[in-house]
């Protein structure tokens, strides 16, 4: 119960509104992972932590936000999960449990069946994803193609459909992306991440550089997809609203931790771990459209010189000596909005002062 | 497979409608073409054999006779014509150029491509291998092995000897190139999504990698040919061509050892000259343009020409209708 990391799991059950006895489609169990930089000058390895004992659960047709600042493991985060990190990072403790199979544990060529197959990506900045002297319908061709699910002809008339769901019209498939619009290579993206009818969709904050009407467009679309399909997303933004907009649960990372996990309602409203509490204050509310908005002083930590105890610490306006000595660990809190609604109890923080007030009773343990 | 021709026709005759207005490039088409056609027709393009003495009235052989109707470039010193010699010339020239060209390319690219891709030892290797025969000078060394390939008496011809010794050694320029683009190319998002797609490097290579390479590739080769018709020339000006195939550089070599200058035959070592600038500057030319225009982001519709920011009438009658 002492150590800081890998403690109490959070996870023995499903987070969220679904039912308890659901079992979830993607279970990340703490999940540590390092950047090593090489650097000949010096001796021995620079090593950054850019993710640390990161635990969440997706369940079939849920949506589960990550949200926090630039470089605080969001996309690091999805891809441990598959695996597609640069030379440099070394995932280094925890495990990816997609339907009970850890990732982790695969071959290469084994993992190369499972992505998109089982778990396609939207990527972050759409136009930079498609490569630009292929027509898109080639693009999204590839895939179907890549992993044989069809032949040729069948594969068209596939991707022909594919565009019909994303409001794309048929004859632009021989187009190059440059002749799209950035919506229509958002939505191009979308189409080709549904290409292989995956049961799991990460999406690297698929709105960030639209307007805010091609955004409601594409949040919107994923919501019917998924409604359709019933597929589990994890979602990737900064943007809180959006998060409000289709999330089920949401995970508040800081620094490469998790600073507070639950679902959404209960984080929102109750927010628990202090820096969640700043964000949302941050965030503009249009009930109280007179107040100045407020700001968090300071910046995200350098994960390769990162702050002994509580990451958040330095900024932390509840700091006290004992943050800076240990790593808090995530611990079920219970909030206004569980007491209200039990089937919303799962809702966790990482933070010394909820660590006090829990007593040991209802710190979980490792399951 | 039909629908992939149309799109096939319809990009090259897009191409071709953009490289119809650049004048440097169709010049530069039209001097390699031209030279093309010559080699390709010599037999029905030259009056004599290129070994054969052309003799007058008397049985005498005209040596060092100035351009007449008889011979329309002039005869050389055992008088041959010289405008025969060229054009045969012209086969060896072009052939030992291309082939060279083309070994050059696919050694570089092929190299180039493995060590930006996998980067790491692969690099290292290759491009340590690359900087080695960077620094040797170029000449000496394929003297070198020139003669030494011909003094081992493999029984291979000369020509099959440049051709080897040129190709297997200017791969180098085109590896870096290569490898450069090939390492901002990995980097690129478009790769880490195929990559998520599940694919494997040889379907990022084949798919993503050299398609985008290829115009370059393309471009480079002319180029390289270029320089390879220029190296031969200058091997074959040494004495290390096939002396009973004359190249335009046999020629030069020729007419150098047998005092045509001093002679004042100008017409022996001017088109021999002049022939490897016509063919040489050709694909400078057509390499330059075919880069600049092969770029996949300069080939876009609304790049091509002039943009027409007001394509209005003078007069509107459709808006005053409307009103």
């Amino acid at each position: 119960m002492q150590t800081p990391a890998g403690g109490a799991s959070p996870l023995s059950r499903p987070v969220g509104l679904s039912e308890p006895s659901q079992n979830p489609l993607l279970s990340v169990r703490h999940l540590s992972t390092d950047f090593v930089s090489l650097d000949k000058t010096k001796k021995g390895a620079e090593v950054a932590h850019a993710l640390e004992d990161v635990s969440f659960e997706v369940c079939p047709g849920q949506t589960l936000g990550l949200v926090g600042e630039s470089g605080c493991g969001k996309t690091t985060t999805l891809m441990s999960v598959m695996r597609l990190l640069s030379a440099a990072g070394r995932i280094t403790a925890g495990e990816v449990l997609l339907d009970g199979v850890d990732l982790l544990d695969l071959s290469e060529r084994e993992m190369r069946r499972y992505r998109w197959k089982e778990m396609a990506m939207i990527f972050q900045g759409a136009m930079n994803a498609l490569n630009p002297v292929v027509p898109v319908g080639d693009q999204i061709r590839e895939p179907i193609l890549l992993h044989e699910l069809m032949d040729r002809p069948e594969a068209d008339r596939r991707v022909e459909e594919l565009l019909d769901l994303v409001g794309i019209a048929k004859s632009r498939k021989d187009q190059y992306p440059h002749q799209y619009s950035g919506g229509m290579r958002q939505r191009a993206m979308i189409a080709m991440a549904l290409a292989c009818e995956p049961r799991l969709l990460f999406a690297d904050e698929p709105t960030t550089a639209l307007d805010v009407m091609i955004q409601a467009q594409v949040l919107e679309l994923l919501k019917h997809i998924q409604a359709e399909l019933g597929l589990a997303i994890v979602l990737v933004t900064h943007d809180l609203g959006v998060i409000a907009e289709v999330c089920d649960s949401v995970v508040v990372m800081y620094g490469g931790v998790v600073a507070e996990y639950g679902p959404i309602d209960a984080v929102y409203n109750t927010p628990q771990h202090p820096y969640t509490q700043l964000l949302l204050e941050a965030f503009p509310d249009l009930n109280r459209p007179a107040e100045t908005l407020a700001s968090i002083p300071g910046t995200p930590p350098r994960l390769n010189d990162l702050p002994p105890g509580c990451r958040f610490g330095p900024r932390c306006p509840k700091y006290w000596g004992f943050c800076s000595e240990q790593k808090p660990r995530l611990v079920e809190v219970t909030s206004m909005a569980s007491r209200q609604a039990p089937f919303l109890q799962q809702h966790w923080a990482a933070c010394h002062l909820l660590e006090e007030v829990a007593s040991p009773a209802t710190v979980k343990e490792n399951d | 497979m039909s629908k992939r021709w149309i799109v096939l026709k319809r990009n090259l005759l897009n191409f071709w409608q953009a490289f119809r207005r650049n004048r440097m490039g169709l010049l530069g088409a039209c001097l390699v073409f031209s030279a093309l056609f010559v080699a390709f027709f010599a037999p029905y393009l030259s009056p004599y054999q290129p070994n054969e003495t052309i003799r007058d009235a008397n049985g005498r052989g005209l040596t060092f006779a100035p351009p007449s109707v008889h011979a329309p470039l002039g005869t050389d010193d055992a008088g041959r014509d010289i405008w025969s010699q060229l054009v045969f010339g012209a086969r060896i020239s072009l052939t030992v150029g291309f082939l060279a060209g083309f070994i050059a390319m696919f050694i570089g690219s092929t190299l180039g491509i493995l060590a930006g891709y996998f980067g790491g030892r692969i690099d290292n290797l290759l491009m340590r291998t690359t900087d080695i025969l960077l620094v040797i000078p170029d000449l000496p060394l394929m003297l070198i092995l020139v003669a030494t390939l011909r003094r081992l008496e493999l029984h291979i011809s000369p020509i099959v000897i440049l051709v080897l010794v040129i190709g297997l050694l200017y791969w180098t320029t085109t590896a870096r190139l290569i490898r450069s683009q090939v390492l901002s190319l990995k980097e690129r998002q478009f790769v880490a999504r195929a990559r998520a797609i599940g694919a494997g490097y040889l379907h990022i290579i084949r798919k993503h990698i050299v398609p985008q390479i290829l115009p370059l590739v393309v471009a480079n080769t002319v180029l390289t040919i270029s320089v390879a018709i220029l190296v031969e020339s200058g091997l074959a000006f040494l004495g290390l061509g096939d002396p009973t195939k004359p190249s335009w550089g046999t020629m030069l070599n020729f007419a150098f050892d047998r005092n045509a200058i001093s002679n004042g035959a100008w017409w022996f070592y001017l088109p021999p000259g002049l022939a490897i600038v016509w063919v040489s500057l050709g694909c400078v030319l057509l390499g330059n343009v075919l880069e600049e225009m092969l770029n996949p982001r300069l080939t876009s519709h609304h790049l091509e020409g002039e943009a027409l920011m007001v394509a209005r009438q003078p007069t509107q009658p459709a808006r005053q209708e409307k009103a």
